[in-house]
């Protein structure tokens, strides 16, 4: 792919930390790792840099494509790049791999140097506040004092709106997209099957099936399956898939019968051949703890109040897992503390996933208030 | 932009100076149906001017953001839910509220949220409208009603009369007005000779 407005070939770099970090869950990690990428050139003031933060399958190759890897395009392309909402010509971007992840990053798949062994089920729960204070690091690493921009979708936007309030100084603006404040019961409710699915495969062993050669891949596909009926929305499956048949014909078998059926049966498959098990039960873990409002007696203006960033909300119209109402929580509370604030509700038809999509409406918007940030 | 819009922005322009005027240097501002945002960057450049916009649509929402100007979507019907009392100096509706479907609601809401409320609005009574609905026979059609009947977002229309009547019997104390006239203030027959009504009002309340 050398689309002139690709950041093209890239490279993924290492990061490795020997402070240790203490978690919120109370444990220490001595030393670890970070896996990043970056496109762009920070320029002199080092006003321009922009972190883009993952949700929950993706890592830190937002954009671009590796060398060797030609089909391997980074889960944020659509967005970055020379000309595109965010501008590599003008911004510093930085995508990082979360700690706990499994492209990179120190993670329960990674060699505990204690043991010599992998971490499995040793390595601990992390969180959107671990997240932030691993990055900020990892921000001090590359010179970068302050970011122009701070910003991500669905659990990525849960950690952009957590840098505003951990990280006051060091964000000038924070773009939460497809988001919610914490998670409701529902959503809780998915992921904890999504785990049950996981914990429950013969092959799990605890977290520590590393040591005996298998995967949990059963259980990595139901997650997996389950996530995506999520992602879309009910008018998107319909559109995408109706009743199609795979073959034309009901089989009377428990074979697939339906496209959607077909569907997720792929997506499962592939996803249980690149992810960690152990990676996404923390993951899940991290997003169902997020509640920045729970130590302020349920007071997200009060869990804001700290915060000085201009804030870009923005929420798709059928998105049911975020819906918009969850997205005006936030914008509410930004508004209460007097914040800079926009909100967008756009009009999609792809459920959560939307955020990922070409939609020139949505898009435009991103550029428009991108297009306004001072870079110094 | 089309040619009815452009004409809109036009006359849309003619009242910012007198709200300008009006607001306190500072002063946080709400600026419903803000359209492309221009009313509040106005206020920000003139009066250092803090606040928000409201917008539903996705074309105007997306030209007060390029605009740099804080704007927020959604319908000004529902009301004001996502604002706390008293939250703001002044609650803006400019060429609006003839717009708006309830206006009794609309009102309520902007004297809830902001200790002053600003209105500006085509007079239905301008010597002219009143011509070409006398003698014409046609709905009025000018630069501060630049809509034909058909493809009009006007849903009340109303004069500089009517919307006074409206405030003395809803508690409404009008603090200050102006009429203009091609931008410029109309002080003689002001019902007749003004296309532009802009209104500062508060609740009342105070001795």
């Amino acid at each position: 792919m050398n689309a002139p407005d690709s950041v093209g070939v890239v490279v993924a770099q290492k990061a490795q930390f020997d402070e240790p970090l203490h978690l919120r869950s109370g444990a220490v990690i001595d030393r670890y790792e970070l896996a990043y990428e970056t496109y762009g050139k920070l320029n002199a003031s080092r006003g321009n840099a922009v972190l883009v933060c993952h949700a929950l399958n993706a890592a830190h190759h937002v954009a671009g494509v590796y060398a060797d890897d030609p089909q391997n395009i980074g889960w944020w392309d659509n967005l970055v790049g020379p000309g595109k909402p965010v501008n590599t010509e003008k911004f510093f971007v930085v995508g990082v791999n979360n700690l706990g992840g499994c492209h990179g990053s120190t993670g329960p798949s990674s060699i505990n140097p204690q043991t010599g062994s992998p971490w499995g089920a040793a390595f601990p729960v992390v969180t959107v506040e671990d997240w932030v204070a691993a990055q900020a690091r990892l921000a001090d690493r590359l010179g970068i004092e302050r970011f122009a921009a701070v910003m991500g979708g669905s659990l990525g936007a849960m950690q952009a709106l957590q840098w505003t309030i951990d990280q006051p100084q060091r964000v000038a603006h924070a773009l939460v997209i497809a988001a919610a404040p914490k998670l409701s019961a529902q959503n809780i409710a998915f992921n904890e099957v999504a785990r049950q699915a996981i914990m429950t495969d013969p092959d799990f062993h605890g977290g520590n099936f590393y040591a005996h050669g298998v995967v949990p891949r059963r259980g990595l596909r139901l997650a997996r399956m389950l996530g995506h009926i999520t992602y879309l929305s009910d008018d998107a499956m319909a559109e995408k898939f109706g009743r199609m048949l795979r073959t034309g014909s009901l089989k009377f078998n428990f074979d697939v019968d339906f496209e959607i059926e077909s569907y997720l049966r792929y997506q499962g498959d592939k996803f249980s051949d690149y992810f960690d098990a152990n990676t996404y039960l923390r993951i899940t873990k991290a997003l169902d703890y997020f509640d920045p409002a729970a130590k302020y007696g349920d007071d997200l203006t009060k869990a804001l109040s700290d915060a000085r960033a201009a804030f870009l909300v923005v929420s798709f119209t059928s998105d049911w897992r975020f819906s918009p109402a969850r997205s005006r929580e936030i914008v509410k509370a930004l508004v209460d503390n007097r914040l800079n604030v926009s909100y967008a509700q756009i009009e999609a038809p792809h459920g959560h996933d939307a955020f990922l999509m070409d939609d020139v409406h949505y898009h435009d918007l991103l550029r428009a208030y991108v297009d306004n940030i001072d870079i110094g | 932009m089309n040619s009815a819009d452009r004409e809109s922005t036009l006359a849309r322009r003619a009242d910012f100076e007198a709200i300008a005027q009006w607001v306190r240097p500072g002063a946080r501002v709400l600026d419903l149906g803000c359209g492309d945002g221009s009313l509040l960057r106005f206020l920000k450049d003139k009066r250092g001017a803090s606040g928000y916009g409201i917008e539903i649509d996705d074309a105007k929402l997306l030209a007060s953001v390029r605009n740099g100007v804080n704007v927020l979507q959604g319908d000004l019907e529902t009301g004001l839910s996502g604002f706390e009392s008293g939250s703001f100096d002044y609650v803006i509706l400019s060429q609006t509220l003839q717009a708006v479907r309830h206006t009794e609601q609309i009102i309520r809401e902007m004297l809830r949220v902001g200790r002053e409320g600003i209105v500006t609005f085509p007079n239905f009574g301008y010597w002219r409208h009143r011509l070409q609905v006398f003698l014409g026979g046609h709905m009025p059609v000018s630069r501060s009603l630049p809509y034909q009947w058909y493809n009009t977002p006007n849903v009340h229309l109303f004069t500089i009369g009517d919307f006074e009547s409206f405030c003395a019997e809803h508690g409404v104390r009008i603090l200050e007005r102006a009429v203009m006239d091609r931008g410029r203030i109309v002080s003689l027959w002001p019902n007749l000779r003004g296309s532009l009504a802009v209104y500062r009002f508060d609740k009342g309340q105070r001795p």
